[in-house]
């Protein structure tokens, strides 16, 4: 179990270091999406157009915060659950998505295109939106402002502390912790 | 007959709802720091510790503990001798829960079931508010509530068993639903199981389970057993805080028995996240 502090975008050799279990501290640009925006991202990709950001080496967060107290960047800011978003990830994964935070576990599709296209699953603590949400220094909608909570926002974050569930050798920390501690009678 | 204003139902409501989004109460607070001590994965005590940290920056920066800000459960005991003066009862705790959840910042997470449209604008910030009523002696109103997330709710399930499969049977149905739902609903959980009744009467029993302090014990000793055995079970599982593997993948068990028909036993069990978010008031 080692301890990396990476800068986004990441690179495919930022990840090929990272095992399952391991422990991030992420630093830089990160975008907020979660089922409907993923919807809209896959269409444009199915049509050939343009993405509202680079999806080369980003990092996508699967959150839809609190409203922000007046001078606030962003409320209360944990991951959701991830499922919801596994039928889109692979697509994105192709196009060169990098990293994906959330919680809960992830289809066998996913954890088999983060091994063939070089992509990572982290983990952020679900129901720490309040210190969560102290990592991330400023946020704004660059996509589906209609959207609410599930627009697409740019989020600055400054050591947002997640941990490696899925790597790009095939490992998955919820099976692997499992086992581990699991008593049988 | 006691009277008592709309008015003050409403500002009390809203108080409760921006104090409970904030503040985890003392018996979750007390029962991950048990949880802490005796886990024995270093990952899942990590994740322990920042749930704690967590609770820490909510409370002194008044941030809502979780994005989640839960949909809003109310059990309602209302005396026979209180009357509501200037509205209904009903419409003063909508009215407070909205208020409560835009004045503090918290999430509209209410929407239509097919469109997925938020129903902020049409029906009211996270309105309506799920409300259980129940008529008692006295002239006070007692109310408890409850922010309930989606993650923990989404793996909850209800099953009527056949009356031989007993005792045995409830721990096995427990067992299955907290090791389908893996680390989906935010462990160390706290389980509400709901035991008797007919099938709604389950469900709501296993909802209202969850209320009770976390980790208080059973005053019934035959239910309080069950309890222990049950925890037991469910944190052999390895499941853990977050799923990442662990001892405490439970932080309690709490059940409510209800008298059942003579062919059935419906069982029902309700999931709680670590951010269990409940406090209550008498009016």
């Amino acid at each position: 179990m080692a301890t990396y502090h990476l800068k986004t975008p990441l690179s495919l050799e930022d990840v090929k270091k990272l095992k399952a279990g391991d422990v991030v501290y992420l630093t830089g640009t990160i975008y907020t999406a979660r089922d409907a925006a993923h919807k809209r991202l896959v269409d444009l990709i199915e049509k050939n157009e343009k993405l509202p950001f680079e999806l080369e080496g980003s990092v996508i967060y699967f959150v839809g915060p609190t409203p922000p107290k007046p001078g606030e960047p962003i409320g209360s800011a944990g991951p959701t659950t991830s499922y919801r978003m596994d039928s889109y990830s692979p697509t994105l994964l192709k196009h060169g998505l990098r990293g994906m935070i959330g919680k809960g576990k992830r289809s066998k599709e996913v954890i088999e295109a983060c091994k063939e296209y070089g992509g990572v699953y982290f983990g952020a603590t679900g129901g720490a939106g309040a210190l969560l949400g102290k990592k991330i220094k400023s946020a704004k909608v660059i996509a589906y402002p209609e959207l609410g909570p599930e627009a697409i926002r740019e989020l600055e974050v400054e050591d947002f502390p997640v941990t490696v569930i899925n790597d790009t050798y095939g490992n998955d920390l919820y099976q692997m912790g499992r086992e581990k501690y699991e008593v049988k009678n | 007959m006691r009277e008592v204003a709309y008015s003050d139902i409403v500002n009390a409501i809203k108080n409760l709802i921006i104090t409970t989004a904030t503040n985890l109460p003392e018996d979750t607070i007390k029962a991950l720091e048990k949880a802490l001590e005796e886990e024995k994965s270093e990952v899942a005590k990590e994740v322990i510790r920042q749930l704690l940290e967590n609770a820490k920056i909510a409370k002194e920066e008044e941030r809502p503990l979780c994005q989640d800000t839960g949909l809003a459960v109310f059990f309602v005991k209302v005396g026979e001798d209180v009357k509501v003066v200037g509205g209904s009862l009903k419409d003063a705790i909508n009215e407070g829960t909205e208020l409560g959840y835009k004045e503090g910042y918290l999430r509209a997470s209410t929407c239509d079931c097919f469109t997925r449209e938020n129903l902020k604008d049409k029906v009211g910030y996270n309105l309506p508010a799920v409300i259980h009523f129940d008529l008692v002696p006295g002239d006070k109103i007692e109310i408890e509530y409850a922010a309930k997330g989606g993650g923990s709710e989404n793996v909850s399930r209800a099953k009527v068993l056949p009356p031989a499969a007993g005792k045995q049977g409830i721990i096995d149905f427990v067992k299955e639903v907290v090791s389908d739902a893996g680390g989906n609903p935010c462990p160390p959980i706290t389980i509400g199981v709901g035991i008797g009744g007919t099938f709604e009467k389950a469900a709501i029993s296993s909802k209202h389970a969850l209320f009770r302090d976390v980790g208080t014990r059973n005053p019934d000793p035959e239910l309080d057993e069950l309890e222990q055995i049950i925890l037991q079970e469910v944190n052999k599982l390895g499941i853990g805080a977050m799923g990442m593997g662990g001892t405490k993948t439970a932080l309690a068990v709490h059940i409510e028995k209800n008298p059942c028909h003579i062919a059935s036993l419906p069982v029902s069990v309700n999931i709680q996240c670590h951010s269990s978010r409940h406090s209550h008031i008498t009016i």
